[in-house]
């Protein structure tokens, strides 16, 4: 079932929670809602599930029209983030629920609901515990009798608000790569809410990024982490460090640094800030290239080493190598370095196009993505 | 290259003197004959204040022996009050259910203009006298009231029958369903009952279903409070009644009037039967309170 959302506008009180938000999503696609929290992600979702109706705008199932149509006539399977499992109800109880509360025409014989349950909690795989209570269970296996009890329903679609927010780290490595091959078995278009950047690009073919009620950029992993839209995107998927720079055709020039960095596009003359990621920021050993700065700090996290460093004028910038790499270990605090940008991103200063011709603005806005 | 000194205090640390710590939790207990002292107290209070009145109110029932007091209570003018108490309670509470019930639900489920207004107004019952609750409704329906000359016009009688007492019996008992269940659904949310919905259930399914079985507890609590003070009410129910015997007396009238004639033994069999119908309500209380507080305590768990 392929979706369309266009135009929505929602707001609580005076305060705009979806302003113009406009995506199709394509059946069987497996899409994240990534975003702060208050960037609309959630209102968007239950927007998408009848949970909350737009102020205006169009919800298209298939071609059909859901914007008005209560929940319960949209057939969408919901997961809740904290399960919402009911809870003086078996876990076959709670799968049958859906089953059992259809109108007595087309509700299945008792038998036949219990079956079903059964072979979705096999898919799950929690077979064996059909007659636990919710409290019974653990954190993981809650969530996954909340999946299989909205699947029971033979969604049209699948939205899940956080689905793996309320469960530790381990687990939700684990549920993650579980939730994907389900989606590879049962084919169902699904829709996932989450703040985790690292969840949404390892799980998602495509995330759409949110940030105060409206979409900034909507891409695969890929196009989403190599050409981040807007510095907002940017900034969300990784700290980055950020430096004052000069454009003049390919040449970008970081204020501060004696040589330009030829670049493979072309930007608008200009102004610009210059955007780069802790794991693309390198140390290099001329004394013609770079920005003198000394490190203050080396930290050692799982598989990379995190290095904290101050510039001649006084900015901190972070650098992150991989621990495997020959010169992760010959870093100490008050050392001198110098470092240079190996890959980034160029977003006009101060996030305003400048107007050089109308073609070139557009390219600056969008952030072309730069090789050195 | 120095040689390494070991610190041997390091090693073995200097033996502690093994003596019993003292009893009591320094912080917060106090000195052996202050607990005494506070405990005794306390319980010479309850004992004098609480235990001996009870135990009088069946020992002046039975004073006289069992046939006397099965007597007092086969009387004509008591099973009157006792079926007067049942009908009066049996309309009362189901009302009070339903409004608790709406009234919660409204509350805990929806953000409304006047809200908290609303949830004050639930409050006045508890804080008004229950001789103004019934005063209320002889300046309406009483026959110099708002509503009086319209209501004698139809020949119906509010004041001084059936109908006055169970209103006065509803104003006074509305808090306490409504009460119990603000907190308990405003800690349950909505997510279930959205879980219902987007699982195909209808509104009235996703109730019965999903919301009734959360709210079982507390709602049986409410009720059996609503219950015990819908049967024990004397101040509102006495100045709407008017103390016709066999007609418009509740038990706790009755009591009054028996008392007031000196007939000790009826009224304090009558008493008893109330006394009784506390114990009761004290005991089922203490069972579903334990219930009630799993509830609450689960759903903030989750």
């Amino acid at each position: 079932m392929d979706l369309k959302i266009a135009s929505v506008h929602k707001s609580f009180a005076n305060f705009p929670a979806l302003v113009d938000v406009d995506l199709d999503i394509k059946s069987g696609e497996l899409v994240a809602l990534l975003g702060p929290s208050g960037s609309g992600k959630t209102t968007l979702l239950r927007v998408l599930a009848g949970l909350e109706f737009p102020d205006y705008g169009a919800i298209l199932f298939g071609g059909e029209n859901m914007a008005i149509k209560p929940v319960r006539e949209r057939g969408v399977g919901f997961v809740f983030q904290h399960y919402a499992l009911f809870k003086h109800m078996t876990v076959l109880d709670n799968i049958g629920f859906g089953l059992s509360v259809r109108p007595r025409a087309d509700r299945p014989g008792k038998t036949q609901i219990r079956k079903r349950a059964q072979e979705l909690l096999d898919l799950v795989q929690l077979g064996e515990l059909g007659s636990r209570f919710p409290h019974q269970l653990s954190g993981g296996q809650k969530q996954r009798v909340a999946l299989a009890r909205a699947l029971a329903i033979d969604p049209r679609v699948l939205l899940l608000d956080e689905p793996f927010g309320a469960l530790d780290a381990k687990v939700r490595k684990d549920l993650r790569r579980w939730l994907r091959e389900l989606h590879l078995k049962t084919g169902t278009t699904m829709v996932f809410v989450t703040h985790d950047q690292e969840e949404a690009l390892e799980l998602a073919d495509r995330v759409v990024i949110m940030n105060r009620g409206r979409i900034e950029q909507i891409g695969t992993t890929d196009e989403v982490y190599d050409h981040p839209a807007t510095p907002f995107v940017f900034d969300f998927l990784g700290t980055p460090n950020v430096f004052a720079a000069h454009v003049d055709g390919r040449k970008v020039t970081i204020d501060g640094d004696p040589s330009p960095i030829e670049t493979h596009s072309i930007h608008p003359a200009g102004a610009v800030d210059v955007y780069v990621r802790p794991a693309e920021l390198q140390v290099v050993v001329s004394e013609k290239l770079g920005l003198g700065a000394t490190v203050t700090d080396v930290q050692r996290a799982g598989p990379v080493v995190r290095m904290l460093a101050t510039l001649d004028d006084g900015r901190r910038v972070e650098l992150e190598l991989p621990h495997a790499s020959p010169d992760a270990g010959s870093y100490a605090p008050k050392q001198r370095i110098r470092v240079r940008p190996r890959q980034f991103s160029v977003f006009p200063r101060g996030g305003v196009p400048r107007i050089a011709t109308p073609s070139a603005a557009h390219a600056a806005e969008s952030g072309e993505r730069s090789r050195a | 290259m120095t040689e390494k000194r070991i610190d041997h205090s390091l090693l073995d640390p200097p033996k502690l003197p093994f003596e019993p710590l003292l009893e009591r939790n320094a912080v917060i207990t106090e000195q052996p004959w202050v607990r005494w002292l506070l405990i005794g107290s306390a319980l010479l209070f309850l004992l004098g204040f609480l235990f001996l009145p009870l135990v009088a109110v069946f020992t002046e029932a039975l004073r006289q022996g069992v046939g006397v007091f099965w007597e007092s209570l086969k009387d004509e003018d008591a099973l009157a009050a006792i079926r007067l108490t049942l009908i009066t309670a049996g309309i009362a509470v189901p009302l009070n259910v339903v409004f608790g019930v709406a009234a919660a639900w409204a509350i805990a489920k929806y953000e409304f203009r006047g809200k908290a207004f609303l949830v004050t107004l639930i409050d006045l019952p508890f804080s008004v006298s229950p001789v103004v609750a019934g005063l209320i409704y002889v300046l309406i329906f009483g026959a110099q009231g708002w509503a009086g000359p319209w209501l004698a016009d139809r020949d119906l009688q509010i004041i001084f029958a059936v109908p006055g007492i169970v209103l006065a019996t509803v104003f006074v008992t509305f808090p306490f369903v409504a009460r119990e269940l603000i907190p308990l659904m405003q800690a349950q949310g909505s997510e279930h009952e959205e879980a219902a919905l987007s699982l195909g259930a209808t509104g009235w399914q996703a109730f019965w279903r999903v919301t009734v079985p959360n709210i079982k507890w507390g709602l049986l609590y409410g009720v059996l409070l609503c219950n015990a003070r819908a049967m024990g009410e004397f101040g509102a129910v006495s100045v709407v009644s008017g103390h016709i015997r066999g007609e418009t007396n509740t038990m706790p009238l009755h009591v009054e009037i028996l008392y007031n004639e000196y007939n000790f033994a009826a009224a304090f069999a009558v008493a008893s039967l109330l006394a009784g119908l506390a114990l009761v309500t004290l005991a089922l209380k203490t069972y579903l309170e334990h219930r009630h507080a799993d509830a609450l305590a689960a759903s903030h768990r989750h």
